[in-house]
């Protein structure tokens, strides 16, 4: 599952729980014991339905949510309890783009001032500044003449540009992507995502993608972590993962895509899964999907399974599918 | 599907728009939309933010935010002009002969009223049902678009379920009163994809089982693919396109559909290739060029767009498309 160097972002058995606020110690497991590796140059995208933990692990990684347990390192450098001011050193390594360009962007800052505004807490020069606002606006593909422009006189897709280039300014390595293209018209999404592949080859970035679009992840990602109710469920590389998904989550979740094909789509077998997600407050204590799995067998409800190797490569999380070899 | 086919295509329409305009500030944000929508079939609107797709469908019952309003055109159910009809007399047409739900269901429940009481209110209204035939009906239909455990269900408050649960409570009140034609504003939009098929799967239910007259209005060309039998694409504010959804998808015949169902990246298709775009932006509504709207961003735009192109046949089976250089397509290839 993990290449022979040594990865850029190395995620172990993270977990980030949330006390309940008025329950007698009870916690909300929002993340739940993961591990994943992101290689230089690589793009992992996290994938599931909302209250997964996908945002929460990004959160994690970048310091706005407390980890709880496990560990994140970062160029083999642990920086899972960082202090604040190595949090800011770390910034010119690790950025974050997010969904919606509107509330990311201050309405009364010119677009040149939000971008140099990290350049300015690390410490750069008025002229090094405005050289380098320029040159990202370039890279991103605006004119920079926008650098002296509000955000109010740019489309969604404009602005998602200016955030990616602030996102660029300081030149990091890992830019973790929280549905960058939700919010955008669909004539526009493909701009932006031929932008993403293109700044990730010129620039050798690496990308944690954060997706519940299964479509555009299956054509950025390298590897793909499914989760479900703060677990992984299943995890391997994107053409095995998609042609060949193994758990049922990984199966009902592709089935669950339209396809923009009227043939191709009408004539598929679905699987319409039943019921709601469980409620991160009271999951149920064996498999986390065992209430509205197809294929459950009794022990699901009292076992919690682990990942297991499986023929094709992935990882899964499922004790029909992947049984656990017997215990020695 | 027991409706494939068109037969009842050919039936009187449920609904028919013919002519429609809708002015905000003076400008045209819908500007000569017409189409008409049939019993048991589904007829989806797709578009971008701003194409006009919303307003259209809010205008169809009246419900108009007070910025906007109806200047030309009629709005056909049944016969009845609800496009002039008096405030009062549209009291007898919504949730009765025709219903809305919109993307966010929990912002469309009243939260402090139980669920239940929700899905009786318009049987109580429209057929002067008491509370308790009322409630024996509401309890049936929240059973029929799938709500387990429905006598206890009806009890709880919107905040006790979940958003897809929300989702089949308003369907239930949309519905309860038999309702001829159903419009569905982006009715999945706000959903996770496992609860959107279950919801896209009760529709179809709804077309097949009672013949209900589906609008639904989308930016989702998977679920256009997934749930219409005819298709009307919006762009500035008009139909750019409109047939039967086999052709649009195989055989589109404006250039926006055509760029708009290629910039989508496949599950077929190939990993990390450059996908194809749409060049610029959807330009705002005081700034949509003369003429072919699109033409700002049509590769195959000339002088001729300048003018307005009519929404004119490309064949003899419903597909029109409003383009001068239909013939040309094969140039964005």
């Amino acid at each position: 599952m993990t290449e022979p160097a040594s990865p850029l972002l190395g995620v172990r058995d993270l977990r980030i729980h949330f006390p309940v606020r008025g329950s007698d110690g009870g916690v909300v497991k929002a993340v739940d014991g993961i591990s994943f590796d992101i290689p230089v140059g690589r793009t992992v995208a996290l994938v599931g339905e909302s209250g997964c933990g996908k945002s929460t692990t990004a959160y994690g990684i970048i310091g706005l949510e407390q980890v709880t347990s496990g560990s994140i390192a970062f160029n083999g450098l642990e920086i899972s309890h960082l202090g604040k001011r190595a949090r800011r050193d770390l910034a010119t390594d690790i950025q974050i783009v997010f969904q919606d360009p509107s509330a990311a962007l201050n309405p009364k800052m010119t677009i040149g001032d939000s971008i140099s505004e990290p350049l300015a807490i690390q410490g750069w020069s008025r002229d090094e500044r405005r050289r380098r606002v320029g040159e990202l606006l370039d890279r991103v593909g605006l004119p920079a003449t926008y650098a002296e422009r509000t955000p109010n006189a740019l489309s969604g897709g404009q602005r998602q540009r200016v955030v990616i280039a602030r996102a660029l300014a300081l030149s990091p390595k890992l830019l973790i992507l929280d549905e960058p293209v939700s919010a955008l018209d669909v004539s526009i999404r493909s701009q932006i995502l031929n932008l993403l592949m293109e700044l990730q080859k010129e620039l050798g970035l690496s990308y944690l993608f954060i997706s519940h679009d299964l479509s555009v992840v299956r054509h950025l990602a390298d590897e793909v972590v499914v989760m479900y109710l703060g677990t992984v469920v299943e995890q391997g590389k994107t053409e095995t993962l998609f042609d060949a998904p193994v758990h049922p989550y990984t199966q009902a979740l592709i089935s669950a895509i339209p396809l923009p094909d009227p043939q191709a789509q009408r004539s598929r077998e679905r699987i319409i899964l039943k019921g709601d997600l469980p409620s991160p407050l009271n999951p149920p204590v064996g498999c986390p999907f065992v209430g509205r799995c197809p294929i459950r067998i009794d022990p699901c409800r009292t076992i919690r399974p682990s990942l297991q190797p499986v023929a094709c490569g992935a990882h899964v999380a499922c004790l029909v599918r992947a049984p656990a070899p017997l215990a020695a | 599907m027991v409706t494939e086919g068109g037969q009842q295509g050919h039936d009187e329409p449920v609904l028919a728009i013919k002519d429609l305009r809708i002015q905000i500030d003076g400008i045209d944000v819908v500007d000569g939309v017409s189409f008409s929508a049939h019993r048991g079939r589904i007829l989806a609107i797709v578009g971008e933010s701003g194409c006009g797709k919303s307003l259209t469908a809010l205008s169809i019952l009246r419900l108009l935010p007070k910025a906007a309003r109806i200047v030309d055109g009629r709005v056909e159910l049944g016969g009845i002009d609800l496009a002039h009809l008096p405030e009062k007399d549209l009291e007898d047409i919504r949730g009765n002969k025709a219903s809305i739900i919109f993307q966010e269901p929990i912002a469309s429940l009243n939260p402090l009223m139980r669920v239940g009481l929700q899905v009786e209110e318009a049987l109580r209204l429209h057929r002067g049902l008491s509370h308790a035939e009322a409630q024996r009906e509401a309890i049936a239909m929240l059973s029929s678009v799938g709500i387990p455990d429905p006598q206890k269900r009806a009890k709880q408050y919107p905040f006790e379920l979940s958003g897809g649960m929300c989702q089949r409570v308003m369907i239930a009140a949309a519905l309860i009163c038999r309702p001829r034609l159903l419009i569905a504003d982006e009715p999945t939009t706000a959903l996770d994809v496992t609860i959107q098929a279950q919801i896209l799967d009760l529709m179809k239910r709804l077309r097949d089982e009672v013949a209900t007259s589906i609008i639904i209005i989308t930016h989702d060309m998977g679920v256009v693919a997934e749930m219409a039998d005819d298709v009307a694409v919006m762009y500035g504010g008009r139909v750019v396109e409109q047939g039967p959804v086999e052709t649009i998808f195989a055989a589109p015949a404006h250039p926006y559909t055509h760029l708009l169902l290629a910039t989508v990246p496949r599950l077929d298709g190939h990993r990390k290739s450059v996908l194809r775009t749409i060049e610029g932006v959807v330009p705002s509504v005081d700034q949509w060029p003369q003429g072919c709207r699109f033409r700002s961003r049509c590769p195959l735009a000339t002088d001729l767009c300048a003018q307005r192109p009519p929404l004119a046949p490309v064949d003899a089976a419903g597909h029109d498309a409003a383009c001068w250089h239909t013939d040309r397509l094969m140039e964005l290839a």
